[in-house]
């Protein structure tokens, strides 16, 4: 009898326990998708992006006369090879220009200087070689590079060392190094993890420890049932059970299913009007069906060959057409959409792009703090840009999602002689990583003037 | 806590306690708040129109979002190799407007120049600039530029404007050339190949002559020029109405010269003695150690005594009767050869009298260089006049304007304009960037580009060359009035940039050695901008090298010799001026900031208050006190009255401003106003003050002593002045000042250094705070003004306007006290006079002394603005930094409330894209004038408060510069607009957490000496730091006269 008595005010005390359940795996659904986005793309992005600018290696090499064979020369070179170079030469096959292995042999490294710096000019002082190298190549114009000697060396190098050393491929340090940062990226990402399995093992706890009552109640009623010396007023009580259309009535009940409703109505509205101006996922047509997928992604055309601004700039760029004819004069020609670069030129009108990242005015963002300074991958903002056939706005670019990454990241600060004194004397005071917020990163004036 | 005696205030608003002022100092905003038109009968907006609105808000915002607008992304069709779209490029080049000149590096986005800053590699201006060198970036973008050739009235192209200027000038019987001073060898070479084409002349005038300086130093020294004068070899400067840190000669020059001589340290207890004897208190009488008002009249008479004086005779009456005079005389004996007197007045006798003193004082080869010629006023007055009666009588078949506008800025201008309008010229060529006064009556109009669309080459001075470059394309189809000439010469090299480099080639390269390769050396000169031949070439500017060179320059040159006879001038000055009490005398001035009126058409000019009556956009008469009195004028805060001045036959409503400091019987009228054809900006400001200038034998007289007369009109008249905005309510101890004999003694001297009563005893206020204080582990930036240096010449005002996109809100916002100004230059006079001593403080403003006194938010460490923002729109940064974030400011205004500073600005208006202040604000209500905004720096709306930012973005961007190449900021790299315009280097910017920074020397220096934070007391714990102002007086002298 007083058992029984209970179960009501059991079950009613169980309605906010249930709520609240609900209320987390809504929220906890959210957290896991937004962490999801933040967190499990960086591991493939970094092994992506390695393979678009190859980390330093400690690779041995031979030395050799002019040209020199330190390993910084030939990280050096890579990194010239890679942001300049690579677009139309490879080592070892032929792309628009000629592969370059063994250059250094075939050529004089003055000559090669001279060619780098200007090619039209060596071509028009009636060299032989570079008169029939021309030609050969459907006389297509090598854009002088404004190198300095030692860097054109450093690139000769790089060079040589691929040569030299053609199966020592990049891949065992980009994975080694992939993996460090992919390791150091995802930390955050692991402990959420474990949230969500702890949740999940709780839910099925109590799924079983629900089940297991419902199991004994049953038993039970099944027992009191086979009873016989109840009084009627007990037995209508054991054989009656709990109507369904008494619980549905029950005001705790009304009022729970308001204010789950209210709830969810609020959540929803509130939640659309932080939406309000965020363009998340645009994803114009642009007047050029320009692929990502294929220059960025199949290629690997380093963004900074066309996106000449991001290492020092406010602006990326978007590239101006001449970019695209250095390679576009000769590639895909007959392509109709190639033919618009053509008109472009021909009818002296620039091409209006549909800008896709639209940050207020009042936001300063300033692409080489964040790339060339921060170390920040393009990806972190814009994305899996080299799988987009048409690009779309990634990030939400909102202030909760630039503060969120300035409160989180960790600044690179190593070999960088600005930050020293402010790392030493960060880690006297605390143990934690020295973080954007740590500098100032969360000050209105840094983004708002 | 030494009491400081004196009294200060900052007009005679506050000196009489104007109803009205004092009312309006009480109040930081003004009652009369006409921002809305659209309450209907009444009433203000009610709540249910704010619910209204509100509702509409919410579903407009959600209906918004639903289609945001397609924004299109431009790139280049073929990127410029050098142009980097957001990277700022730098190009040396050359202003040189009507004489003017500096030396300056133009900063450009995106190809369009957008701010000047001064070159340090210069040895004549030194990296310092001017309100009108800064300003004169926006005149590039003026809406009132010609944007094609006209003839007749109509627009035209080159080709038939050519053809039918060729006739005209074929068949012209008397042609005549007409400019301003020309600074560049190569546009005269071009003007003497078209002078000899056509066997015409060319005539040099000047909007402010100083045609008896050069005269006087032809018939003394045989050298037709203007000297070259050094201030900062000067330990006394003695001048007559010479204002020569406002309009006079090269200011930027001698500003940088001579405020050399005004700093102050424990390493040097020295500086220069200045004594100054004008009518108008001037900007160059502000700085005076001592000045003595004194009448037009009795000036010529006041330089002949002190010859007297100065060569060993007792001067007579007049040396008794001006204070000072004797003690100017006793203090230039003793320091012959290293004192300087110079005189504004365009009499020859006066100025030969003038090169007497300082020939007898032995100041040739030493403070003047007469051989080292400087060209910066060439115009020949009797030329010009002789031009004007030549046109009057139609003996000129053919004129051309070369950029010069004669029918506005000179004296005999109106004469001319009619005999131009009568026809009495059969061809009349401006080549008038703008339909100007002069164009308007011309039959052909060829306009010539801005200087930022030019090459051109100047000699400012004999032997000391400097190139100018393009910054930008032509906007218009404008042509270099250089091309203009050569292709009516029908020279065989029509393009003045090959015409350029010929003559460099040919002239100045084989000048130097160092570099074989013509153009390497082009190219190296057009990277300094500058070119000494015989000094080295390098690369860096190395400043302990310019001066060393400089001295090896000047012991170069032989000792000159005087001829004249003095004796016989003196007779003759005397015999010129009389002085009679009861005659009004009229001084003619001409303004730091509007200058001649060329560039007029300038808002940012228009705006920029005069540094001593704070008057903005227009002019007024000046006239003393007890004149005032006198004609029964009054002038209270925003009120003033009007009287009818008359000139000879030339009769004028003027308003008035009473000014302390004009020396009685005097009145002043200041030029560049008045024009009637200039563009929408300046018409009709002010009145054309032109007129009133007499020609006496062909002379400019600036000064004039007979046939003045003044009478009240009884009218009553609105002038638009800063003065009396933003008072300090009463505290007294923003200005600290001392005596240069005080300060030897003790360092300390003229410092206020207050205590705050606690229960453990007195305290510093420093020492004692409600906050925990910030903690400044990477950069802590600061300010150090030195108010011995600042000359008040507004450069700062006119910059910061600039790289802040600060807008210009016009004469009535000015006068409903809105200006928008973030960096500020109070004027301060000052007296010792007893506080309650009325007729002893009346007299002080006869002749007050005055004190300039930047001001700026002051970037407090426990800043008042911040505790009180409701929304925490202003924060504290961890660099030191005020910071204002306008997103986030809803405009409760509490914060500008809560500033003892007064420097918070709010936006009352949206004051772009606004067809309200299309006239006024037309850098950001125009297209072309909105090419000149800093694109790093946001256009604030409507109902935003703003502020000095200690210029963010400059710091930001320094900061990011260092950390790409992976080092710490250098000092002097990081620097606000303020602290690179100064060309007196008053304002010193860095860090503070740099040790080796010039704030951390210059603090350290002066910690127990002058630096003091304003208002301390109230434990704001500025980062701005002020200098103390150090008068070169002596201590037992009484300070007023």
């Amino acid at each position: 009898m007083s058992f029984i008595g209970k179960t009501g005010p059991d079950l009613k005390s169980l309605a906010p326990v249930a709520w609240l359940i609900c209320l987390l795996l809504f929220n906890g659904m959210e957290a896991f998708a937004q962490d999801g986005d933040g967190n499990v793309p960086p591991a493939v992005e970094q092994d992506s992006d390695a393979a678009i600018e190859p980390s330093d290696s400690p690779q041995p090499v031979a030395a050799a006369g002019g040209i020199p064979d330190s390993e910084e020369a030939i990280t050096q070179g890579r990194q010239l090879f890679n942001g300049n170079c690579k677009v139309c030469h490879a080592i070892n096959e032929v792309v628009v220009g000629p592969a370059l292995a063994g250059i250094h042999e075939r050529r004089p490294v003055e000559w090669i200087h001279a060619f780098v710096k200007n090619s039209q000019k060596v071509i028009q002082s009636g060299d032989t070689y570079a008169v029939n190298l021309f030609n050969q190549y459907n006389k297509t114009q090598m854009p002088p590079f404004n190198f300095s000697d030692e860097e054109i060396n450093s690139i000769l190098a790089y060079i040589k060392n691929e040569t030299d050393n053609p199966v020592q491929a990049n891949s065992p340090a980009e994975a080694v190094d992939g993996n460090q940062q992919g390791g150091s990226g995802g930390g955050s990402g692991i402990s959420s993890d474990y949230l969500a399995i702890i949740v999940a093992a709780l839910l099925v706890v109590l799924l079983l420890v629900l089940v297991v009552l419902i199991l004994v109640v049953a038993v039970l009623n099944k027992y009191l049932g086979q009873r016989a010396d109840l009084d009627p007023a007990d037995k209508e009580i054991v054989q009656g059970g709990v109507k369904v259309s008494d619980i549905v009535k029950s005001r705790p009940f009304i009022a729970f299913v308001i204010f789950l409703f209210v709830s969810i109505l609020a959540k929803t509205v509130l939640d659309s009007l932080f939406l309000v101006g965020i363009q998340q996922g645009y994803q114009p047509e642009q007047p050029i069906a320009f692929s990502h997928k294929l220059h960025a992604g199949q290629y690997q055309i380093n963004c900074n060959y066309c996106h000449t601004g991001v290492y020092k700039a406010k602006s990326a760029n978007i590239p101006s057409v001449n970019i695209c004819m250095n390679c576009h004069n000769t590639i895909k020609t007959e392509s109709p959409e190639i033919q618009k670069l053509y008109s472009a030129v021909e009818n002296n009108k620039p091409i209006e792009w549909v800008r896709i990242h639209n940050l207020p005015d009042l936001a300063y963002f300033n692409h080489s703090q964040h790339v060339n300074v921060g170390g920040v991958e393009c990806q972190t903002c814009h994305g899996q840009i080299q799988e987009m056939e048409v690009v779309y706005q990634h990030a939400e670019l909102t202030m909760g999602w630039c503060i969120n990454c300035h409160r989180e990241t960790e600044i690179n600060a190593e070999g960088n002689e600005y930050y020293d004194k402010l790392v030493k004397l960060h880690n006297a005071n605390t143990g934690e990583p020295f973080r954007v917020k740590d500098i100032g990163g969360l000050e209105c004036s840094k983004c708002h003037y | 806590m030494k009491d400081n005696q004196k009294r200060y205030w900052k007009g005679l608003e506050q000196l009489s306690n104007d109803p009205e002022f004092v009312k309006n100092s009480e109040k930081e905003f003004p009652d009369y708040l006409p921002i809305n038109s659209n309450s209907g009968e009444g009433g203000g907006p009610s709540r249910r129109d704010f619910l209204k609105m509100m509702g509409f808000g919410i579903a407009a915002a959600s209906l918004a979002a639903c289609e945001a607008p397609v924004r299109k992304a431009i790139p280049y069709l073929n990127k410029p190799v050098d142009v980097d779209p957001s990277i700022p490029n730098y190009y040396a080049s050359t202003y040189a407007s009507e004489g003017n000149y500096c030396s300056i590096v133009v900063k450009t986005r995106e190809g369009r120049p957008i701010k000047i800053e001064g070159n340090r590699f210069s040895t004549i201006t030194e990296g310092g600039t001017g309100p009108q060198v800064e300003a004169s970036v926006l005149s590039l973008y003026d809406s009132a530029r010609l944007r094609q050739p006209k003839v007749k009235g109509e627009d035209a192209d080159w080709a038939s404007l050519d053809r039918e200027v060729l006739n005209g000038l074929r068949g012209a019987r008397n042609l005549k050339i007409v400019s301003n001073t020309i600074l560049s060898p190569s546009t005269k070479a071009v003007i003497n190949e078209f002078t000899s084409r056509f066997g015409g002349e060319h005539i040099v005038y000047d909007s402010y002559s100083s045609y008896a300086l050069i005269e006087a130093h032809r018939e003394n020294f045989g050298q037709p020029a203007v000297p070259s004068y050094r201030f900062n070899r000067a330990n006394v400067i003695v001048s007559f109405g010479a204002d020569f840190l406002g309009n006079w000669l090269s200011t930027v020059e001698i500003n940088k010269q001579y405020s050399k001589t005004r700093k102050l340290g424990p390493e040097k207890k020295t500086m220069s003695r200045h004594y100054q004897f004008e009518s108008v208190l001037s900007m160059t009488g502000s700085n005076a150690d001592y000045r003595s008002p004194i009448r037009p009249s009795q000036e010529g008479a006041a330089i002949a005594a002190l010859y007297q004086l100065v060569s060993g005779g007792n001067g007579g009456a007049i040396a008794q009767e001006i204070p000072y005079l004797q003690k100017a005389a006793k203090d230039l004996l003793a320091n012959r050869g290293q004192s300087l007197v110079v005189s504004g007045s365009n009499d020859i006798a006066v100025q030969r009298i003038v090169n007497a003193i300082n020939s007898t004082l032995g100041n040739y080869g030493t403070t003047i260089d007469i051989n080292q010629p400087a060209y910066y006023r060439q115009g020949n007055d009797r030329r010009m006049a002789q031009f004007v009666s030549d046109v009057q009588a139609g003996n000129v078949g053919a004129v051309v304007f070369l950029d010069c506008n004669p029918v506005y800025d000179y004296a005999g201008g109106l004469a001319l304009g009619q005999a131009l309008e009568g026809n009495k010229v059969k061809v009349k060529i401006s080549m008038s960037d703008r339909m100007d006064e002069t164009a308007a009556l011309c039959d052909y109009v060829a306009p010539g580009h801005h200087y930022l669309e030019s090459w051109n080459d100047y000699e400012p001075k004999q032997n000391m060359f400097s190139l100018a470059q393009p910054a930008i394309r032509p906007i218009f189809q404008t042509r270099q009035v250089e091309e203009s000439l050569l292709s009516w010469s029908g020279a065989a090299e029509t393009n003045y940039f090959n015409y350029l480099q010929n003559r460099w080639r040919t002239d100045l390269f084989g000048q130097q050695q160092e570099i074989t390769d013509f153009q390497q050396f082009w190219d190296t000169v057009l990277y300094t901008g500058v070119f000494v031949p015989g000094r080295p070439l390098n690369l860096e500017p190395n400043m302990d090298q310019l001066e060393n060179t400089a001295q090896t320059v000047d012991q170069t040159g032989a000792a000159p010799v005087f001829t004249g006879n003095t004796n016989g001038d003196i007779r003759q000055v005397q015999q010129t001026y009389k002085t009679d009490p009861e005659q009004v005398e009229l001084v003619i001035y001409s303004k730091v900031g509007i200058g001649s009126g060329k560039q007029a058409n300038n808002p940012w000019l228009q705006e920029m208050p005069d540094p001593v009556t704070k008057v903005t956009w227009e002019n007024y008469m000046t006239i003393s006190m007890a004149m005032a009195k006198e004609f029964g004028l009054e002038m209270n805060e925003g009120k003033s009255a009007m009287v009818n001045l008359t000139v000879g036959d030339t009769t004028m409503e003027v308003p008035v401003v009473i000014q302390p400091g004009q020396a009685n019987g005097t009145v002043g009228v200041s030029l560049g106003y008045g024009r009637w054809v200039a563009g929408k900006v300046a018409d009709n400001r002010g009145f054309n003050a032109y007129p009133f200038i007499r020609i006496v034998d062909g002379v400019c007289q600036y000064n004039v002593i007979s046939g003045v007369k003044v009478e009240n009109a009884n009218k009553a008249y609105r002038i638009a002045r800063t003065q009396t905005h933003e008072t300090f309510m009463g505290r007294q101890t923003v200005i600290q000042d001392s005596t240069l004999a005080e300060y030897q003694e003790n360092a300390k001297a003229g410092r206020f250094e207050p205590v705050i009563a606690t229960a453990d005893g007195p305290k510093d206020p420093e020492t004692l705070s409600l906050w925990d204080g910030h903690l400044y582990p990477n950069h802590h930036w600061g300010m150090v003004i030195d108010m011995n240096s600042c000359t008040g010449c507004s450069a700062c005002v006119v910059a910061c306007h600039i790289e802040n996109n600060v807008p210009v809100v016009g004469k009535d916002e000015v006068l409903n006290r809105r200006e928008m100004h973030w960096l500020r230059i109070d004027r301060y006079y000052s007296s010792n006079a007893e506080v309650g001593d009325y007729a002893g403080l009346e007299e002080a403003s006869e002749n007050p002394e005055v004190t300039f006194q930047p001001m700026l938010c002051q970037h407090c460490n426990n800043a008042p603005c911040e505790t009180v923002c409701p929304v925490v729109a202003t924060t504290h940064s961890s660099e030191g930094v005020n910071q204002m974030t306008y997103n986030r400011c809803i405009g409760t205004r509490y914060c500008a409330n809560n500033c003892p500073y007064k420097v918070r600005r709010f936006n009352w208006f949206k004051y772009h894209d606004n067809k309200d202040f299309a006239d006024t604000n037309t850098q950001m209500n125009d297209d072309l004038g909105k090419m000149v905004l800093n694109p790093d720096v946001t256009v604030r709306a409507r109902g935003v408060m703003e502020k000095c930012s200690f210029c963010v973005q400059r710091i930001q961007g320094g900061k990011l510069q260092a950390k790409r190449e992976g080092r710490r900021p250098v000092d002097g790299e990081i620097i606000t607009a303020c602290a690179s315009s100064c060309p007196t280097d008053a304002i010193v910017f860095g860090d503070m957490n740099d040790n080796d920074s010039r704030v951390v020397k210059l603090l350290k220096a002066e910690a127990n000496g002058r630096a003091y934070k304003v208002l301390k007391e109230i434990g704001t714990r500025p980062n701005v730091f002020y200098l103390t102002k150090i008068r070169n007086k002596d201590s037992e002298e009484e300070v007023t006269a």
